[in-house]
C-alpha cells in the first residue's frame, strides 16, 4: 500500500484514504464545440501511458476532499512530486 | 529400516510425550516436535502420493520449503484445512492428520497408474490432448483431471473461527529470526529504534536451531530481546508479503498448535508500515537432480542435520550423502558424531579440500569422489542405490536407507524481490543474490548470499551412464515437474523462462518453486545454451507461503462483509415484515407481504393501493447534495443537460448528467429553494459517484465558480405519499404550506413544517400519480412516518417497496440509470431528447452528443415491448432478436432492460434497448429463450396514462 503525501493536508497517509482519478493536465477545452470531431476525441480517449514518469491525479477523498496532482513512475511506483491543482506541470 | 529417534540431545521435551494420528493410526511424539519429525521419529517415511503421477513420497525439507508432505488437518466439522507442510505443523494432544490425493490409501493408490503411463503425461499433456471438443472440457476433463491430479480437500462447511486483524507502524521490521536477523535485532535493541523482529517458526533461532554449539548463545540472546522494552518479538508469524513504502503483511497463528482452541482469534493479520526493514530469510538447499531422486528417504542434507540436532531423529540407520557442496561433507560429519552410520559420500566432484577427506577418513567414513547416484532403489522407501563414476564405469550398489542430497544454496529472495529490488547473479552460488533496493531495505545472513556457503558445484544434473530422456529426475516435486519435461519444452520451441514456467508447470506449485526454481533454470539454460541470466528468472509473488482466506479476510465476514446503510424507516419495515433487498450498500424494503402473500401477490397489491387509494415508500436513500453559492445556478447549467438559470426558486426541475463522452451517467430531480441554493437529488446507487464528479469539475475546471456541494444524502429522512388520496392524507398534517393544485403546482418545491417538523416538501411523481415526497431530518423520519400510516390509515395508505416502485415507474416509461440504461446510452437513445437544453452553448457531454458514432442510424433506442401472449413476462437481460429462424450465431439487435407483470393494464410489459428502435413501432420482435421463442410487439415506452392525467390527483 502507497504512502501519499498530500499538498493540501502536507502530510504522508496510506493509499486507502485516496482515489486515483487519471492523468494530470487534461484541461477541458473551453469551447467544445470549436473542436473537431477528431480533436475532441482525442481529449476523450488519448491518454500518455508512458512506462516512467507519469502526472497523474488524485483526490484526498477521505480526507481533505481535495484532487491534487502527483509524478508516479509507473515502474517502481515512486511518487516524486505531489502538487496543488492549478500549478504548473513538474 | 528407516529413521528413529536418539537417545539423546534434540530441543524437543522428553518429559512431554504427545499422542497423535496419522491416517488413522496413533504414534507418540514430543512437545516441540513437528508431525514431521514425530512421525520420522516413528519410522514412518512415506508422507505423501504427487500431484501428477501419484509416486509415494517421503519429507524432503524439514521447514516451510517442504514440497512433498502436503497433510490436511481435521479439528472439527469446519476446521479442515488441506495442504499444510508436515514440517510446519506442531504436534499437539489429539491432533489428527491425513495425508492426500491417495485412493483407497496411501500405501496402496491406484492413481499410481499415472506413473507406469508416465511416457503419455509429458508436459503440455493437457492442453495438448483435450482440447477437443470444445465442449467436452467443462464436463468431462477437468473435473477427472482435477480429481486424479490433486491437493487436499477444501472444506465443505462454514469456517467456525474467527480471525484478528491489526496495523502496527515500526522504526525497524526484521523478518527472520535466525543469527543474523537476532544480531540485527540485538543491535537495534541498543536504539530508540521501535523494532519489530518475526518468524514463522514456533520457536525463534531459524538455523541457529539446528547447530547445538549456538544454543547458549542463542538463549542468552533472546533473553536480551524480551528484555529490551523496544523490541516486540512474534513467533509463529510468517511475512508473506512485501508491498509499497515498506508494508508488509504477516499472519501470526495463535491457535493452530495448541490442543485447545479457545475462544480467541484463530490467525491475526498483521499489516505493518516500516520506516526500514532487514530482511534475514536465510537460504534454502536445493535437491540435486537425478533418476529416483523423490523415493521417500531421499532428502535434502540441512533438513537430515535439523532432524538430527532440533529434534533428535535421524533420518536413517545407513545414510548415504550426495554431495555437489561441502556443506554436504559437514552434514556427514554431524551424524557420524552423533552415531549414525554413514554408508558413504558420493561427490559429484573429482577433487575437494584435503581437509574435508581428511575428517572423513577420521571418522572411518567411506567417499566416492567424482561419483553420482543414478539409480535409487525402493518404492515407498530407499532400499538401495547405484553409484558410477562420472564417465560411467564403476557402476555399483550402495547400500543404505536414506540418501541425503546437498545440491547448493538458493538465498531466499523472495520478499526482497516482492518489493522489487533487483538480482544479480552469483556464478559461485548458481543463484540470485540481492543487488540494488528499492525500498528503505538491506538482507542480511544468508539471504543475502554473503553467507560462508563453503564451495562447491553448481550442476544442472548429474550425469548419468543412462539416457537422460527416459528417467525421471524430478526438479519440482510438488507439481511433479522432471528434468526432461523441460527439455522437452526447449525442444518445442519456448525459450523464455516465464513459458518454460507455464508450459512445465515448474515452480507453479503451491510452495512456488522454493527448492526448484533454480535447478529449473540451470536445466533450460544448459538446454537453450544460453546463460542462465540471458534465461531470466520467474517472478517472485506474495503470498511466501500459502495463508488461510480466513486471515485475510479478517473481520470483514458475515454481517460485517460490508457496511449495510440503513434509513431511519428501516426499523418499522423489519418489524412490519418487509422482505429487502440490497440497492448499493443500502438496504431497501422490496415488498410488505401480509400473510399468504406471495412476492408477486403482494407487489399487486401494492401497486394497486397506489393508483386507487395511497401508497407509501421510503425514499430515503435517494442521493442528496446541497448546492449553495452564488454561481450555483450557472454550475449546474454547465454539470446537467438542461437548462437551470430560469428555473424559479420553489421550482423542481428532472436533470440528466452525462459523462463527457455523451453517455448518461445519473439523473434526479432537483429544486432551487433560493437563488444561490438548491436541492439535488440523485440515484440511490450514483450519489457519491456524482458528487466525486462535480467536486472534480468545481475544484479543477472552473475553480472560479462560487459554489459549494455538500453531501446531505443521511440528514434528510424521505418519504413519498403516491396516489390520489395523498393530499388528503398529508393536508391535516402540514402547516405553512399552501397544499392546493394551484398553489403547489406538479414539479413544485414548498418548506414549511408537518407535525411541527421543518421540511422540504417536494409535490413529484415517480409513479404517475399524484405524489409528494415529504423531506425531514432524519431523527424525525420513523415518527413521522408512523403518524401518515396512523392518520391514512383510514384512507387505505399501503405501504410499497422497490418491486412496486419498479412496476409503477415502468408503467410510465420512466427511466432507471443503470438499469435502462448501461453506460453506452445517450439522452436520445433513451428518448429523453426532451431534457437536452437546445440553446445552451456547452454542458458536459454535450461536444460529444455531434460525435458521427452518436448521431448514426441504426443506435440502439429504448422502447416498450408488449408480448402477444399478455401472460408472459420477459426476462430482464434476454436478448432479442428479429429473426428467430436464423442460424446460430444469431444476430441479437438489442435486449430487454425492464420487464414486470403490470397490475393496473392486466398483463407483462417491458422496456428494452433495440437498435432502430423507434423506427420499429408495431413490428414483432423476438426472444429466443430455452426450450421456447417469446414473440413480442415493439410499443412505446409510456404503458399507463399517457397523457399524464392522473398527476393532479
Amino acid at each position: 500500500m502507497l504512502l501519499i503525501h498530500c499538498p493540501y493536508c502536507d502530510e504522508q497517509r496510506a493509499e486507502i484514504e485516496f482515489a486515483y482519478a487519471g492523468e494530470a493536465h487534461i484541461a477541458r477545452p473551453p469551447d467544445p464545440s470549436a473542436l473537431s470531431d477528431e480533436d475532441w476525441s482525442r481529449y476523450l480517449f488519448i491518454r500518455s501511458n508512458p512506462r516512467g514518469r507519469h502526472h497523474e491525479r488524485w483526490r484526498h477523498i477521505h480526507g481533505c476532499g481535495r484532487f491534487f496532482n502527483a509524478v508516479r513512475d509507473t515502474v517502481t511506483d515512486t511518487f516524486e512530486a505531489t502538487y496543488k491543482a492549478g500549478e504548473p506541470r513538474r | 529400516m528407516s529413521g528413529f529417534r536418539l537417545d539423546r540431545g534434540g530441543r524437543v521435551d522428553r518429559t512431554r510425550p504427545i499422542g497423535f494420528s496419522f491416517d488413522g493410526a496413533t504414534y507418540r511424539g514430543f512437545a516441540g516436535d513437528t508431525l514431521a519429525s514425530a512421525l520420522l521419529a516413528n519410522g514412518v517415511m512415506l508422507f505423501g502420493r504427487s500431484f501428477k503421477y501419484h509416486r509415494p513420497r517421503g519429507l524432503l525439507g524439514a521447514g516451510s520449503e517442504e514440497p512433498n508432505a502436503l497433510i490436511s488437518v481435521s479439528r472439527g466439522p469446519g476446521r479442515h484445512t488441506p495442504n499444510q507442510r508436515a514440517t510446519a505443523i506442531e504436534i499437539y494432544e489429539g491432533l489428527t492428520a491425513t495425508s492426500q490425493n491417495r485412493w483407497p490409501s496411501l500405501k496402496t493408490d491406484l492413481g499410481a497408474i499415472n506413473d507406469r503411463l508416465g511416457m503419455f503425461l509429458p508436459a503440455g499433456f493437457y492442453n495438448k490432448t483435450f482440447m477437443w471438443p470444445r465442449s467436452f472440457w467443462d464436463k468431462l476433463y477437468e473435473p477427472l483431471i482435477r480429481r486424479a491430479a490433486g491437493l487436499g480437500e477444501a472444506p465443505s462447511e462454514e469456517d467456525p473461527d474467527h480471525y484478528g486483524a491489526t496495523y502496527a507502524h515500526c522504526d525497524l521490521l526484521i523478518v527472520g529470526a535466525g543469527p543474523a536477523g537476532i544480531d540485527a535485532a540485538l543491535e537495534a535493541s541498543g536504539t530508540a529504534k521501535r523494532v519489530i523482529l518475526i518468524d514463522e517458526q514456533d520457536e525463534p533461532g531459524g538455523g541457529a536451531l539446528d547447530d547445538p554449539a549456538l544454543w547458549s548463545w542463542l538463549s542468552e540472546s533472546l533473553k536480551d530481546l524480551a528484555a529490551a522494552p523496544n523490541v516486540t518479538m512474534l513467533s509463529r508469524t510468517t511475512a508473506f508479503g512485501y508491498y509499497h513504502d515498506n508494508f508488509i503483511g504477516a499472519v501470526e497463528r495463535l491457535t493452530d498448535h495448541s490442543a485447545e482452541i479457545g475462544s480467541g482469534p484463530r490467525e491475526k493479520l498483521w499489516r505493518i508500515r516500516a520506516a526500514e526493514v532487514i530482511l534475514a530469510q536465510g537460504a534454502i538447499e536445493r535437491p540435486l537432480v537425478f533418476a529416483g531422486n523423490d523415493v521417500p528417504g531421499v532428502m535434502l542434507a540441512s533438513a537430515a542435520r535439523t532432524y538430527l540436532h532440533r529434534y533428535a531423529v535421524a533420518v536413517g540407520r545407513s545414510v548415504a550423502v550426495m554431495a555437489a557442496q561441502d556443506s554436504g561433507w559437514r552434514d556427514a560429519f554431524a551424524h557420524a558424531r552423533a552415531g549414525v552410520n554413514i554408508a558413504a559420500i558420493v561427490e559429484v566432484r573429482e577433487t575437494v579440500t584435503p581437509a574435508l577427506l581428511d575428517e572423513a577418513q577420521a571418522l572411518g567414513i567411506a567417499v566416492q569422489l567424482g561419483h553420482s547416484v543414478i539409480e535409487v532403489h525402493g518404492r515407498h522407501a530407499v532400499k538401495d542405490v547405484t553409484t558410477a563414476r562420472n564417465d560411467g564405469t564403476a557402476v555399483n550398489r550402495l547400500t543404505c536407507d536414506a540418501l541425503l542430497m546437498a545440491g547448493g544454496w538458493t538465498p531466499s529472495v523472495h520478499l526482497w524481490s516482492h518489493s522489487k529490488g533487483t538480482l544479480a547473479w552469483d556464478e559461485a552460488l548458481g543463484a540470485y543474490v540481492p543487488d540494488r533496493a528499492n525500498e528503505n531495505v538491506r538482507c542480511v545472513g544468508a539471504c543475502s548470499g554473503t553467507w560462508n556457503f563453503g564451495s562447491g558445484m553448481v550442476i544442472d544434473r548429474l550425469p548419468t551412464p543412462r539416457n537422460q530422456a527416459k528417467i525421471k529426475a524430478f526438479v519440482d516435486f510438488q507439481n511433479d515437474v522432471t528434468a526432461k519435461d523441460i527439455d522437452l519444452a526447449v525442444r518445442e520451441g519456448f525459450k523464455s523462462i516465464e513459458h518454460i514456467k507455464r508450459y512445465t508447470t515448474t515452480g507453479m506449485a503451491t510452495d512456488q518453486g522454493k527448492t526448484s526454481n533454480l535447478n529449473g533454470l540451470q536445466i533450460a539454460s544448459k538446454a537453450l545454451g544460453r546463460h542462465a541470466t540471458e534465461v531470466g528468472l520467474t517472478t517472485f509473488r506474495p503470498p511466501y507461503t500459502p495463508q488461510t482466506f480466513g486471515a485475510l479476510a479478517g473481520h470483514a465476514q458475515g454481517a460485517l462483509f460490508q457496511p449495510i446503510r440503513k434509513t431511519p424507516i428501516d426499523g418499522w419495515a423489519e418489524e412490519n415484515g418487509a422482505v429487502f433487498e440490497l440497492v448499493a450498500q443500502w438496504r431497501r424494503a422490496r415488498y410488505f407481504p401480509q400473510a399468504g402473500e406471495d412476492m408477486h401477490a403482494a407487489v399487486n397489491r401494492e401497486c394497486r393501493a397506489v393508483r386507487s387509494a395511497v401508497g407509501i415508500f421510503d425514499a430515503s436513500t435517494l442521493g442528496k447534495i446541497e448546492v449553495v453559492g452564488p454561481d450555483a445556478a450557472e454550475f449546474l447549467n454547465r454539470m446537467y443537460t438542461n437548462p437551470w438559470k430560469a428555473l424559479e426558486p420553489g421550482r423542481c426541475r428532472y436533470g440528466l448528467l452525462l459523462r463527457e463522452d455523451g453517455f448518461i451517467t445519473d439523473d434526479g430531480v432537483s429544486a432551487r429553494l433560493a437563488r444561490d441554493r438548491f436541492h439535488l437529488t440523485t440515484t440511490t446507487g450514483g450519489a457519491a459517484r456524482v458528487l466525486n464528479m462535480m467536486e472534480d469539475y468545481l475544484q479543477t475546471e472552473w475553480p472560479e465558480l462560487d459554489v459549494w456541494l455538500t453531501s446531505t444524502t443521511e440528514q434528510w429522512a424521505v418519504i413519498a405519499l403516491q396516489g390520489p388520496l395523498a393530499r388528503q392524507v398529508l393536508e391535516p398534517l402540514v402547516e405553512g404550506i399552501d397544499l392546493s393544485p394551484e398553489a403547489f403546482p406538479h414539479m413544485a418545491i414548498r418548506e414549511g413544517t408537518i407535525c411541527g417538523v421543518p421540511t422540504r416538501l417536494f409535490r413529484v411523481s415517480f409513479t404517475g400519480e399524484l405524489g409528494f415526497e415529504i423531506n425531514v431530518p432524519a431523527a424525525y423520519g420513523r415518527a413521522l412516518w408512523e403518524r401518515l400510516m396512523d392518520v391514512g390509515a383510514a384512507f387505505g395508505i399501503t405501504p410499497y417497496g422497490t418491486e412496486a416502485m419498479h412496476v409503477l415507474r415502468a408503467e410510465k416509461g420512466f427511466v432507471i440509470v443503470g438499469q435502462d440504461t448501461d453506460g453506452t446510452v445517450t439522452p436520445d437513445d433513451a428518448g429523453l431528447d426532451w431534457a437536452v437544453g437546445k440553446k445552451k452553448s456547452d454542458f458536459v457531454g454535450k461536444r460529444s452528443l455531434s460525435r458521427p458514432d452518436i448521431v448514426a442510424e441504426g443506435r440502439k433506442q429504448l422502447v416498450g415491448l408488449l408480448t402477444d401472449d399478455p401472460a408472459v413476462v420477459l426476462e430482464e437481460g434476454a436478448q432479442i432478436v428479429a429473426d428467430p429462424d436464423q442460424p446460430i450465431p444469431m444476430t441479437m439487435i438489442g435486449h430487454v432492460t425492464s420487464a414486470y407483470w403490470s397490475e393496473a393494464l392486466g398483463r407483462s410489459i417491458a422496456l428494452a434497448l433495440v437498435a432502430g428502435g423507434r423506427q420499429r413501432m408495431g413490428e414483432v420482435l423476438y426472444v429466443p429463450m430455452p426450450g421456447t421463442v417469446i414473440s413480442t410487439k415493439v410499443s412505446g415506452t409510456v404503458f399507463y396514462d399517457p397523457e399524464g392525467a392522473r398527476l393532479n390527483g
